[in-house]
């Protein structure tokens, strides 16, 4: 049950939103797919499912392309709500259910199962305008659940919840993976996407800029963060050899080194000249990592 | 097949549980139960006042002729001669008591003269009916004294026998096209309100869909043209069991009201005694005609991506519909100009005109053939171009509402297949 993609492009008239993106995602695994806004992403779900032809390149999934005969095995949470506000939360999945091939009884079935778990059985016979955006999005995501499919896709599952919601849903979103479910995970919350996922893939315009496994990545960036405290005037390290950026902050300050080495060389420059409170070399954060991968573009 | 079930059931279920069709329904059923009853509704109305109207007549004779030629004519109307002068009677009606006071008064040349005095004259009913029969008495006592036969007098009066009789043997009996015109009219009225509410109706509910962005998870389910399809006959059913209904309560309640006014219904429409064959020709082109501008009705509310931008796209599709109804109220009266003819060939108007012709005229079966290969063919293009451009059209959101979005969904939909 491996999803693949190679060189997967395409063009609309004129401009190319996703160049020869090749990716490999394997069952049992969460992959992220990241991306600036207006980066190919939605474009790339758009291609998986079928829903757009690719310019060139090939999608396959298990050896065979996606198409309507194994609609069924997949499941589809949008960016933006797709539901039908008009309709109570149970006729609603009757109808997604059926569509993706299940029956009623099983529907209704896994259908309070899901509201149970969600701790919103209420709302079984709600009008979907009725909820709010993030129960609205609770049913979104079963809708894309219920027929258990063994490729998810998910584009920003987490907006519009709050803390204790997210952390349920992700609960049920690592259940999934465990359960041999392959997952594509698309979010800007790069703290969702550093939990959740091993590998991930970042877009800019349409290439994948960064691929590979999250510590790979970590690793081969090089930079790290170097925060120090104390009360010294921190401004002569903003010229420091190997010093690629400087925050300040209210305490100290913040600096992105090129390697570790040059924490130990800013150690000893600022021996002796005040009180250090704190001395703290990190790893980057994904956040960092996006923000110089996908800012270069703005720049 | 199993989808396409599921997006039709759904598509039907929803759509006759929403309240606008739920009331619509019952409202029309009001009125044609309104209808049916009409007479008895009037009449209740009109029964709270005495239908009394006084006479005061000078000679004294003319009251019962009167009186008799009112009942011969089963008139609602009864009379009452009065003792009393004009200005007691007129106090007795401006008093309740009588509805209207009739004076008459003799004179040497007109026989008599006659004056109608009520509390108001804005209710003409009985001042005709009177002036009629008192015309109709004068007639009678003139000739009586002229000394001239009543009996040559009906014949004096009595119309002409007029017949208008066609020499091309094939041609249609002057009966025939009454009936055909009939059928016309019916079915002109029923496709164009079809097309109308139905189209209409297809258009919205896609572009609900589209939306509410529930589309995008629907057709990553289902292929485009199956929920297309699915769609467009769910709302056909729709219709049918309205109509249906209609139809079905209508037929009852004339039946149960009198008999011989089904008799009139069906005359008036000439639907009596016509052959079967010019009803398979209205199924035929009116499901023809219903999947024609269902299928572009489907296509053009894919494009919109608000709902309030659905009306400005489908306007060019009602104003075929307007223009294939005018030139079709325009055929019936010369179904044989090249105008006509002509038209019929045009797929959207294929339905009313090409019709019309087939009701009215003597047309070779292959014309008609042709007319609706044109109109099959036709819809297979748009079927083809609509399921493209809704697959693609659905897919694009932002401004829209001009046609210049069709290439680009064009473009969208294009399956390198």
């Amino acid at each position: 049950m491996t999803l693949v993609l190679k060189d997967v492009t395409k063009r609309f008239q004129g401009h190319t939103a996703v160049d020869r993106l090749s990716l490999e995602i394997p069952e049992k695994e969460m992959f992220g797919f990241l991306g600036g806004n207006g980066a190919g992403k939605t474009t790339t779900f758009r291609m998986i499912l079928g829903l757009l032809d690719s310019s060139e390149g090939e999608i396959s999934w298990n050896g065979k392309p996606i198409d309507y005969d194994n609609s069924h095995l997949i499941g589809y949470l949008p960016e933006e709500r797709g539901l039908y506000p008009k309709l109570t939360v149970k006729e609603q999945l009757i109808y997604l259910g059926k569509l993706r091939g299940m029956k009623k009884q099983a529907i209704l079935t896994e259908l309070e199962y899901w509201l149970e778990r969600f701790k919103v059985p209420e709302y079984m016979t709600k009008k979907v305008e009725e909820l709010s955006k993030g129960n609205q999005q609770k049913i979104q995501f079963i809708s894309a659940v219920i027929h258990k499919p063994k490729l998810l896709i998910l584009d920003e599952p987490f907006s519009g919840l709050d803390p204790v919601n997210v952390e349920m849903m992700k609960e049920a979103v690592i259940d999934l993976k465990d359960q041999g479910t392959s997952i594509v995970f698309s979010s800007h919350q790069m703290h969702h996407v550093e939990q959740l996922c091993e590998n991930l893939c970042i877009l800019r315009k349409g290439t994948p800029v960064v691929h590979g496994s999250l510590k790979d990545i970590k690793r081969s960036y090089g930079k790290k963060n170097l925060i120090i405290h104390g009360d010294i005037d921190f401004g002569f390290l903003k010229n420091f050899q190997g010093v690629s950026g400087y925050q300040k902050g209210a305490q100290g300050c913040k600096l992105q080194i090129d390697n570790e080495q040059v924490s130990q060389d800013i150690l000893s420059a600022i021996q002796g000249k005040g009180f250090v409170r704190k001395f703290d070399l990190e790893e980057p954060s994904l956040n960092d990592i996006f923000i110089a991968k996908v800012g270069e573009a703005y720049e | 097949m199993n989808k396409f079930w599921t997006v039709l059931s759904h598509t039907y279920i929803t759509k006759v549980k929403t309240k606008s069709f739920i009331f619509s329904t019952l409202i029309t059923l009001l009125i044609i139960a309104g209808l049916a009853n009409f007479q008895t509704i009037i009449d209740m109305f009109a029964g709270e006042e005495s239908g009394e109207i006084v006479v005061v007549d000078e000679s004294g004779v003319y009251t019962e002729a009167l009186q008799q030629s009112l009942a011969a004519a089963e008139e609602d109307i009864e009379l009452v001669p009065f003792d009393g002068t004009v200005n007691e009677a007129k106090v007795a009606v401006q008093d309740g008591q009588y509805d209207a006071v009739v004076e008459l008064t003799e004179n040497e040349e007109q026989i008599f003269d006659a004056t109608y005095f009520a509390n108001t004259i804005t209710e003409s009913g009985n001042q005709m009916i009177i002036e009629q029969h008192l015309q109709q008495l004068k007639i009678a006592i003139a000739t009586q004294a002229s000394g001239i036969d009543e009996a040559r007098i009906a014949e004096i009066y009595a119309p002409i026998a007029f017949e208008a009789v066609a020499l091309d043997e094939s041609a249609k009996t002057e009966e025939e096209l009454n009936q055909a015109r009939g059928i016309v009219y019916v079915m002109l009225f029923v496709l164009y309100m079809t097309v109308m509410m139905y189209g209409q109706m297809i258009a919205t509910d896609v572009a609900t869909e589209k939306s509410s962005r529930v589309m995008e998870i629907l057709i990553s389910s289902a292929p485009p043209i199956t929920h297309m399809f699915a769609k467009i006959i769910g709302i056909a059913l729709v219709g049918l069991t309205q109509i249906g209904l209609f139809i079905i309560v209508g037929y009852t309640l004339i039946r149960s009201k009198q008999e011989e006014l089904v008799g009139g219904v069906f005359e008036l429409f000439g639907v009596q005694d016509t052959s079967p064959m010019i009803f398979v020709y209205a199924i035929v082109f009116f499901i023809l005609g219903y999947l024609l501008y269902a299928t572009l009705a489907a296509m053009l509310g894919s494009l919109v991506s608000r709902i309030e931008d659905v009306g400005q796209l489908t306007t060019p599709m009602m104003m075929l519909i307007v223009i294939a109804f005018m030139i079709a109220i325009f055929g019936l009266g010369a179904p044989e100009s090249t105008f006509v003819t002509v038209t019929s060939y045009i797929p959207f108007f294929t339905p009313m005109i090409m019709f019309l012709r087939v009701g009215m005229l003597d047309i070779p079966i292959w014309e008609v053939a042709l007319s609706l290969g044109i109109m099959v063919g036709t819809i297979a293009v748009l079927a083809y171009i609509g399921a493209k451009v809704y697959s693609g059209g659905v897919l694009m959101y932002g401004r829209s509402g001009s046609l210049k979005d069709l290439k680009k969904a064009l473009v969208l939909g294009k399956k390198e297949k």
